[in-house]
């Protein structure tokens, strides 16, 4: 096999066909950015749930002497350190529950602050306007019914939140946007085939002189078809190469330029996830094309 | 060199048999020319030599190999010791003289040292030394068949098929394609050539097989076109 007679014959047959390689070089990188995103966004879930659900799955809030006019739950007044010391023995007697936390106003303050920095609204607030709460974390996050059915109505609870129902739906929004992902990406995919079995095509016929004399004087048919499956190959790879700077330049605008400044509460997935999905990304950039090539040839290209 | 037994090939979607029935040998250092009108079924012969196709019924046996039997991958291996000539040339347009035929040994795989030493000795073979760096359109008919010759020669092959080398040309020029060729033949290599060319076969006084609606008419040792002409 001779190198650089095999790149000569690549490279004339990739600029021969530019406009088709072109065309075969976005859909792969779009294909392939939509994979490597959906694959991203699945990660970023899991990573969420990992958090979230490991944080606190249900919170009690307490009436506070401020709530005392304003909610109908609270019109009893505030809580008081009996009705605390009741709900935190029978919270913790209930088997579902794994722990207990109790936050003071202070820490609710504290915490506040952390999350809101130096707001308006977060200098204007004082400690004792902030809400007393248990935070319940349960042994498997679905049974939160049971503490909202035991606890919500009863005297010093304002309310019974149970955060990771909030968390689900966006959960779900990223889970269908992943799957839509997923779903354009077989499209474009699809299309990036087809154009490379068209592509495989054109350049087989505008070849078969070629391709016809290397049969004849008995060239190998690796050998015919090289040339063709690496110009398949080095346009998915670079296409594969554009998905990758495509992922890249996302985490590093879209997320940490610009999500992670809007919103604070949420870890978004690190670099090291970004990197790891490249190689793979690469890889199905340089085999998929090469594989549509090579059967694309068994029906274009006499051996 | 080659043998047919009681061949007869089919094409799928076609009822009348392209050959049948044909059974022939032909020996080492034979120069045999295969004539018979249009659809006689010599073009169906020369691809069963070359196993562009193979044989519906009967064994066909080329440089002692069965072809029938002959896995896909061994081809070019076995086309390697053919060389083929056509009536059209086939030359690469964009390419000169000397990388045609270099062109040949490139896509086999030969050392680049290798190349640089036989193709001269080729060209200067068939009368065409000095012409290397000529691109065939530069050439007249005579010459790029002479191209052709060199390329399928270039390996030195057991055997020669030449399918209507001097259909595209005068009588004068193909008189000189037909002394090489018979040069070719007198340094041991077998030529099988298809043709319509009355005069040269009457001339070359060599085996002629005739072919008529896919059967084997005649076989006549030191032959003549046709006894109708």
């Amino acid at each position: 096999m001779r190198a650089q007679f095999v790149l000569s014959e690549i490279s004339v047959g990739l600029r021969r066909n530019l406009t088709m390689t072109f065309a075969v070089i976005i859909s792969v990188a779009l294909s392939l950015a939509l994979f490597g995103g959906s694959l991203l966004m699945r990660e970023q879930v899991s990573t969420m749930k990992g958090f979230w659900y490991d944080k606190v799955n249900v919170s009690i809030f307490l009436c506070n002497k401020n709530d005392a006019e304003s909610d109908p739950n609270c019109a009893k007044g505030a809580v008081t350190a009996d009705q605390k010391s009741e709900i935190k023995t029978d919270l913790e007697k209930m088997p579902v529950v794994d722990q207990v936390a109790f936050e003071t106003a202070d820490e609710a303050y504290k915490h506040y602050k952390e999350q809101f920095g130096d707001s308006p609204l977060a200098d204007s607030l004082t400690p004792d306007q902030m809400q007393e709460s248990f935070r319940v974390k349960l042994k498997d996050p679905e049974k939160y019914e049971v503490i909202k059915t035991a606890f919500s109505a009863r005297p010093g609870v304002q309310a019974v939140e149970d955060q990771s129902e909030v968390l689900d739906s966006l959960f779900n929004l990223l889970n269908v946007m992943s799957l839509a992902a997923l779903f354009l990406m077989a499209l474009m995919l699809l299309v990036a085939l087809m154009l490379i079995v068209n592509t495989v095509r054109v350049s087989a016929f505008s070849r078969r002189r070629e391709t016809g004399i290397m049969r004849l004087v008995g060239a190998s048919s690796f050998y015919i078809q090289m040339p063709f499956i690496m110009e398949a190959a080095i346009a998915g790879l670079i296409g594969g190469g554009l998905a990758c700077v495509l992922l890249v330049s996302g985490k590093y605008f879209v997320v940490n330029n610009w999500l992670a400044q809007q919103i604070s509460l949420i870890n978004f997935i690190g670099w090291d996830a970004v990197l790891t999905k490249l190689p793979l990304v690469l890889a199905v950039g340089l085999l998929m094309p090469a594989l549509a090539a090579f059967f694309a040839l068994r029906k274009y290209l006499k051996v | 060199m080659i043998r047919f037994d009681n061949v007869s090939k089919t094409y799928p979607k076609q009822t009348r048999p392209a050959l049948r029935d044909v059974s022939l040998e032909i020996e080492k250092g034979e120069f045999v020319f295969l004539v018979g009108s249009s659809g006689s079924g010599k073009s169906t012969f020369l691809r069963l030599l070359l196993r562009e196709e193979r044989a519906s019924h009967g064994a066909v046996h080329v440089l002692g190999k069965d072809l029938g039997r002959l896995s896909n991958w061994k081809v070019p291996q076995m086309r390697r010791q053919l060389g083929t000539v056509f009536q059209d040339f086939r030359l690469l347009p964009n390419k000169t003289v000397g990388e045609n035929v270099a062109f040949a040994l490139e896509v086999i795989g030969k050392p680049r040292g290798q190349i640089r030493k036989t193709v001269p000795e080729v060209l200067d073979l068939v009368g065409l030394g000095g012409k290397d760096d000529r691109m065939p359109g530069e050439l007249s008919g005579g010459e790029q068949q002479r191209v052709a010759i060199a390329r399928a020669f270039v390996n030195r092959p057991m055997l020669l098929i030449a399918d209507e080398p001097t259909g595209n040309l005068d009588p004068q020029t193909s008189v000189g394609i037909m002394k090489l060729l018979d040069r070719i033949n007198r340094t041991g290599t077998t030529v099988v050539m298809a043709t319509h060319d009355q005069q040269i076969v009457d001339q070359m006084r060599k085996r002629v097989i005739e072919l008529e609606k896919g059967r084997l008419v005649r076989d006549q040792s030191r032959g003549v076109y046709g006894y109708q002409h």
